[in-house]
């Protein structure tokens, strides 16, 4: 310590620090790269599957269209350029409203995905004649692009002009609700019971370890397990909600047993001494006092655990929900699948509107788990309570 | 009997509580090597001796909160009212509305000043909610000398008061339950000169109601509010006494040595 000025030891020091940082910062930079990538390439991609183009035309509810030759509902001159998944649906359109029978009506109706793909500029298999006659309605302002309303209240169809989310959507919404029937209430109360209750032996610690194993087991595996339990022994309907529900239950339920337990651990035992010193059953000072406080850290556990059943995909390819579902399901006995699902199989369609519907599709994806991430740490922000 | 109880000064048919023979394990470590002494009813016996003696061990015996320790196991025997609170048809939740406690670290519930004096009475029926519970919640304030700090708030958490008022807050929860014993174990080991001040002050108000037990490190304390006084060392009853003898002319060498501050 007799020489406080810097000697070259220890300027070799610093610069060691200084190279040390910088490879610190390389390593985020090179991330945060990776993530602004993902997210652009996402935008572009998923971006133009907002806009649909739509032409408009006048319809005429005939007698032929009812019977089934519905393309004579508009005029030859724009059949090829309307979607011929839109016109199939005009005979079931005059089944529900009759009074519309020998009516006209100028409409903005979905066109094909050819003329979509060919006003965005994409490479487009539309005719040359068909182009130029694009070309003349768009400058007389009876062809454009609009918001895509399809993409979200249309399920799954062949044809990806209409083509949408929506029956994924409810078949989430069903697996979701089902998963966080089963798991939340058997998770925490086997967290408050091995917490709280069990003794410390062999058999309790065997299970603890079992639990911690399972929130390592690869998904797939679950998916094998659901099959094999639920569809093949409880003979639950193949890809239905119920199914996919209990099999991503199954996989939910580590997580959710092991965030309830460190919410339950992180509560001093000061508060159940003191339920207890003033005459409460151990169940009363766990039901009104330990559980209370615990649940914050209980439900953003939950919350990201149910976040993460809701991105899988692979157990439930296993029990069947990847199913091409145009309907949305009725209950959870129905055939469904899942956004997740939906991406995927649009993912290995050639046509170039399904690699815009996949890219909207993942979009919507993560906004709904990114929302959910952001309300696991509301939560937690909120209830965070000192003692 | 073995030599703690000659030094016994209540004889045990004055004992509100009677231990005998107490010897307690936590696994393989024995902590109490048979222990016996009586504590009198509406007096204030005061456990003194260093770290480890199991002073705190033998106050958590009353009222069994060692239950909740794993490996923990006993022998003899530690009555109540002529009753063995260990024997197999004791209730343990009912012994503990009869048996209170204060822990060491102020611990209110983290809810409203009014819901941590209410919610015993509630789950026990003393009272329901309304003007009884009101005045019953009143009541405990004012005997745990805090009604007049915490009127205007009780709809206020309780963890947000200062930790004497929180430790008082404690006392007041406890009383509310009508406890016959409330055993203390270092009560103001976290607090302040002037919150231990009114915490004594308390404990000689309360002891015409209650019967106290309290563990305390502090020898002043134990002189200035307990009756008796028991000197523990290594898991061994040494000397017990009244208050005066103990302070004044201890009988065992041990005794005045941790007194007088030459080791402990």
């Amino acid at each position: 310590m007799n020489n406080i000025k810097t000697s070259s030891a220890i300027r070799r020091r610093y610069r060691a620090d200084g190279r040390f940082k910088v490879y610190c910062l390389a390593a985020v930079l090179f991330a945060l790269l990776f993530l602004v990538f993902f997210f652009s390439d996402l935008m572009t991609r998923g971006w133009p599957a907002l806009l649909q183009a739509e032409v408009q035309a006048d319809i005429h509810y005939s007698e032929v269209v009812a019977e089934g030759r519905y393309r004579k509902a508009i005029d030859k001159s724009l059949r090829p350029l309307v979607s011929r998944g839109w016109l199939r649906t005009l005979p079931l359109y005059l089944e529900d409203h009759p009074q519309k029978m020998g009516s006209r009506e100028e409409l903005w109706v979905i066109a094909s995905s050819a003329v979509d793909q060919y006003l965005k500029g994409h490479s487009s298999k539309l005719k040359l004649r068909h182009r130029k006659l694009v070309d003349k309605l768009k400058s007389e302002g009876r062809i454009k692009l609009a918001f895509n309303t399809g993409l979200f209240t249309r399920g799954d169809s062949k044809m990806p002009e209409i083509a949408g989310i929506r029956s994924a959507v409810v078949g989430t919404l069903y697996v979701l609700f089902l998963t966080m029937i089963f798991a939340l209430p058997t998770g925490i109360m086997t967290a408050i019971y091995l917490e709280e209750f069990a003794p410390d032996n062999r058999f309790i610690r065997l299970i603890e370890l079992n639990i911690n194993n399972l929130a390592a087991i690869p998904s797939i595996m679950f998916g094998l397990l659901g099959l094999a339990i639920f569809i093949n022994f409880f003979g639950v309907p193949r890809s239905s909600a119920l199914a996919g529900g209990l099999t991503l239950a199954l996989m939910t339920l580590p997580v959710v047993v092991i965030s309830a337990r460190a919410a339950l651990k992180a509560i001093p035992d000061s508060i159940r001494e003191g339920a207890l010193g003033v005459g409460a059953s151990p169940w009363q000072s766990i039901w009104h006092h330990v559980l209370p406080l615990a649940m914050p850290g209980i439900m953003t556990g939950s919350i990201i655990g149910l976040a993460q059943a809701m991105g899988e995909t692979a157990p439930l390819i296993i029990v069947g929900m990847i199913a091409y579902i145009p309907d949305s399901p009725d209950g959870i006995l129905d055939a469904a699948t899942v956004l997740p699902a939906q991406i995927y199989t649009w993912a290995g369609e050639p046509m170039r509107a399904y690699a815009e519907r996949t890219a909207a599709g993942i979009l919507v994806l993560l906004a709904v788990l990114l929302s959910m991430n952001a309300l696991a740490i509301g939560l937690r922000r909120h209830f965070e309570r000192r003692w | 009997m073995n030599e703690a109880s000659s030094a016994e000064p209540v004889s045990s048919a004055d004992a509100m509580i009677g231990i005998d023979g107490l010897r307690l394990w936590y696994g393989d470590h024995e902590v109490l090597h048979g222990v016996s002494l009586g504590i009198r009813e509406r007096h204030v016996t005061a456990f003194i001796g260093p770290s480890g003696c199991g002073k705190s061990t033998l106050l958590r015996c009353v009222n069994r909160m060692n239950d909740r320790i794993q490996g923990c196991r006993l022998e003899g025997s530690v009555m109540l009212d002529g009753t063995d609170i260990y024997a197999p048809d004791v209730d343990v939740v009912q012994l503990r509305t009869r048996v209170g406690m204060v822990f060491q670290k102020p611990n209110p519930f983290p809810k409203t000043i009014y819901e941590n004096i209410a919610y015993a009475p509630r789950i026990h029926g003393i009272a329901r909610n309304g003007v009884a519970m009101d005045e019953l919640v009143e009541n405990c304030l004012h005997r745990a000398g805090l009604w007049e700090e915490v009127k205007d708030k009780l709809q206020q958490p309780g963890t947000a008061l200062s930790g004497g008022q929180q430790q008082r807050l404690c006392i007041a929860r406890t009383i509310a339950v009508r406890p016959e014993v409330i055993l203390m174990d270092e009560p103001c080991s976290a607090l302040d000169p002037i919150a231990t001040a009114k915490i004594e002050e308390l404990i000689d108000e309360l002891k015409n109601e209650f019967t106290i037990v309290i563990v305390t490190h502090n020898m002043q304390q134990a002189a200035r509010v307990s009756d008796y006084t028991a000197f523990f060392y290594l898991g061994d009853l040494i000397e017990y006494a009244d208050t005066s003898t103990i302070f004044t002319a201890p009988n065992k060498t041990q005794t005045e040595d941790y007194i007088t501050g030459r080791f402990g």
